[in-house]
């Protein structure tokens, strides 16, 4: 597939699910509550902390914000029209497009991944950055990038994880062509992504002998790693080798799901009618 | 309920349910894959608790087993209602966008038994098995002598919640009388309700508990009781027989959903196709 044809699928599915506009803004309301809870939440858990926690208050606050910001970012579900398309048999038509369906498919991901995330961002950062030092909540606001430096690095590995998070989307996707297993599959990962994402609660204040675990496995670079990259927890100088270890994670993952559709496709029996 | 419903209502209700258990059941794996799945997704929840307490020790004054007897209550009542008022869960996007609330006032019996045993989700007892392994844990662990009042308030207190929860599920249904674009921001005080009742309402801000006691009464179904059972002191300051009887609002609560329903239904028209 071209690059072309890849970025005018994005192009217009982005346009169309960006129509969606009644729902991000009560998405927005959900998330904006859900944060001022966490928030609370570990207002009262630093304030009876008696050894330092491995992460400043400040950081913790760049967590939860930027975590409810790009809640829509995480591969906690699939995409509708895809999975009724393997349901009812409509993939017959899918393959005989003249495109290379992991491409097809990986195209709309990103953008099913992106559009909601981008609607639901802006008002969020907005909101939390600006607004809330106006209101007199400066003590809870998102604060800034630990430097100049930090936001860059920020912003790259937050394009890794848009890449890594529509390649398990994929995932996601092509496991539903095997019905039931595939199924079950995409009923567990809602719990597992955000806990190892760092979601649930930021990795490093998991507890120390889980640590060594929680580095290598890929969902961290999901939000764990561009969040601390953000807040400076990750140094700017050693963000580079966390965004390369995303691109990494996601290049096995997109392999992984390609070999799984190669083999679906083997297995794809389309009922005549 | 909104109309009289006549002999019967009771044993027709019990078929529904029974109906509806059986239908699930054809379904067997599918149902055992929903119920694992819904046990994971609710049960990091309470790894996330666990990690916090494990890094910072104490939440203020309270330990983890005094918040985990919070969050098991919550999560036994919560997932009893949702398996219960699936109809009214679902009533914005399955009755009033299709036009199938039509049928629905056709019929000779309220619209509140149609909508109540329109489905049971036996797969909640994902969640609820985990709400009783949390809670079993607590009583465990408390060091307080389990007599049988302070059972009988807890099983109170959770009758109580499951009310509390049904009745936001029909103040959801009202609601879409007037949207259906909208009906995330209900999920701030279902899911978000649970969120917020699975720690203590005193570490909260005053305007918050405030909301969450006299408006939306879920402090009433967790945190008072919560205190009674424990034999503590409300650091909020409340007296013990307000404590006992607070679990009462619940049904307050409910009886105005009733009436918020009646309301919404005089405005209800017809999407007409």
């Amino acid at each position: 597939m071209t690059s072309r044809t890849f970025l005018a699928i994005v192009a217009v599915r982005c346009k169309m699910l960006l129509q969606y506009r009644a729902a991000a803004l009560a998405g927005f309301g959900t998330q904006l509550f859900w944060g001022f809870i966490k928030v609370m939440v570990f207002v009262a858990f630093y304030a009876s902390a008696v050894v330092e926690p491995p992460m400043t208050f400040a950081q913790v606050l760049v967590y939860v914000w930027l975590g409810q910001a790009l809640l829509a970012l995480l591969p906690w579900n699939v995409d509708k029209e895809i999975a009724e398309q393997i349901r009812s048999g409509g993939v017959a038509y899918e393959l005989l497009r003249p495109v290379d369906l992991y491409g097809f498919w990986f195209a709309r991901t990103l953008a099913f991944r992106l559009a909601p995330t981008l609607l639901r961002m802006v008002p969020m950062l907005v909101f939390t950055y600006f607004m809330m030092p106006w209101v007199g909540l400066e003590d809870w606001a998102l604060p800034a990038p630990a430097s100049a430096a930090s936001g860059w690095l920020f912003l790259l590995s937050a394009l890794a994880t848009l890449l890594l998070s529509t390649a398990v989307t994929m995932i996601l996707h092509i496991s539903l062509m095997w019905t039931i297993s595939g199924e079950g599959f995409n009923r567990m990962m809602p719990g597992v992504v955000p806990l190892f994402a760092g979601l649930i609660v930021p990795l490093p204040l998991f507890p120390d002998w889980l640590q060594g675990f929680l580095y290598w496995q890929p969902f961290r670079g999901l939000a764990d790693v561009p969040f601390r990259i953000y807040s400076g927890h990750i140094p700017a100088d050693a963000a580079l080798l966390e965004v390369a270890m995303q691109l990494g994670w996601s290049a096995l993952l997109i392999g992984f799901g390609m070999a799984l559709l190669t083999r679906a496709r083997h297995n794809l029996v389309v009922q005549g009618g | 309920m909104a109309t009289a419903d006549g002999p019967g209502a009771l044993s027709l209700y019990g078929r529904f349910v029974s109906q509806s258990i059986r239908a699930t059941l054809q379904y067997r794996l599918s149902f055992v894959l929903m119920a694992v799945g819904y046990f994971i997704t609710s049960g990091v929840e309470a790894l996330g608790v666990w990690a916090l307490f494990d890094r910072f020790g104490m939440l203020g004054q309270w330990s983890l087993a005094e918040v985990a007897l919070l969050y098991g209550m919550v999560n036994v009542a919560f997932p009893i209602s949702e398996a219960l008022a699936r109809g009214f869960d679902v009533f914005g996007q399955e009755f009033v966008k299709t036009g199938n609330f039509d049928r629905v006032l056709l019929r000779p019996r309220s619209t509140v038994l149609q909508l109540a045993g329109y489905e049971f989700q036996i797969h909640r007892v994902g969640r609820l098995l985990q709400g009783l392994i949390v809670l079993g844990i607590a009583m465990w662990l408390l060091p307080v002598e389990w007599t049988w009042w302070r059972i009988a308030l807890m099983v109170f207190t959770i009758l109580s919640g499951v009310v509390f929860f049904y009745a936001l599920f029909i103040f959801q249904a009202a609601m879409s009388f007037w949207t259906v674009e909208s009906l995330e921001i209900m999920n701030t005080l279902t899911y978000g309700g649970v969120e917020t009742a699975q720690y203590p309402l005193a570490i909260y801000e005053p305007g918050f508990r405030r909301f969450f006691t006299f408006v939306v009464p879920l402090g009433c179904i967790s945190y008072f009781p919560a205190v009674a059972i424990l034999g503590i002191e409300d650091p909020l300051g409340s007296e013990r027989w307000m404590q006992v009887a607070a679990p009462l609002a619940g049904y307050l609560f409910f009886a105005a959903s009733l009436l918020a329903w009646r309301f919404g239904i005089r405005h209800y028209t017809s999407t007409g196709s």
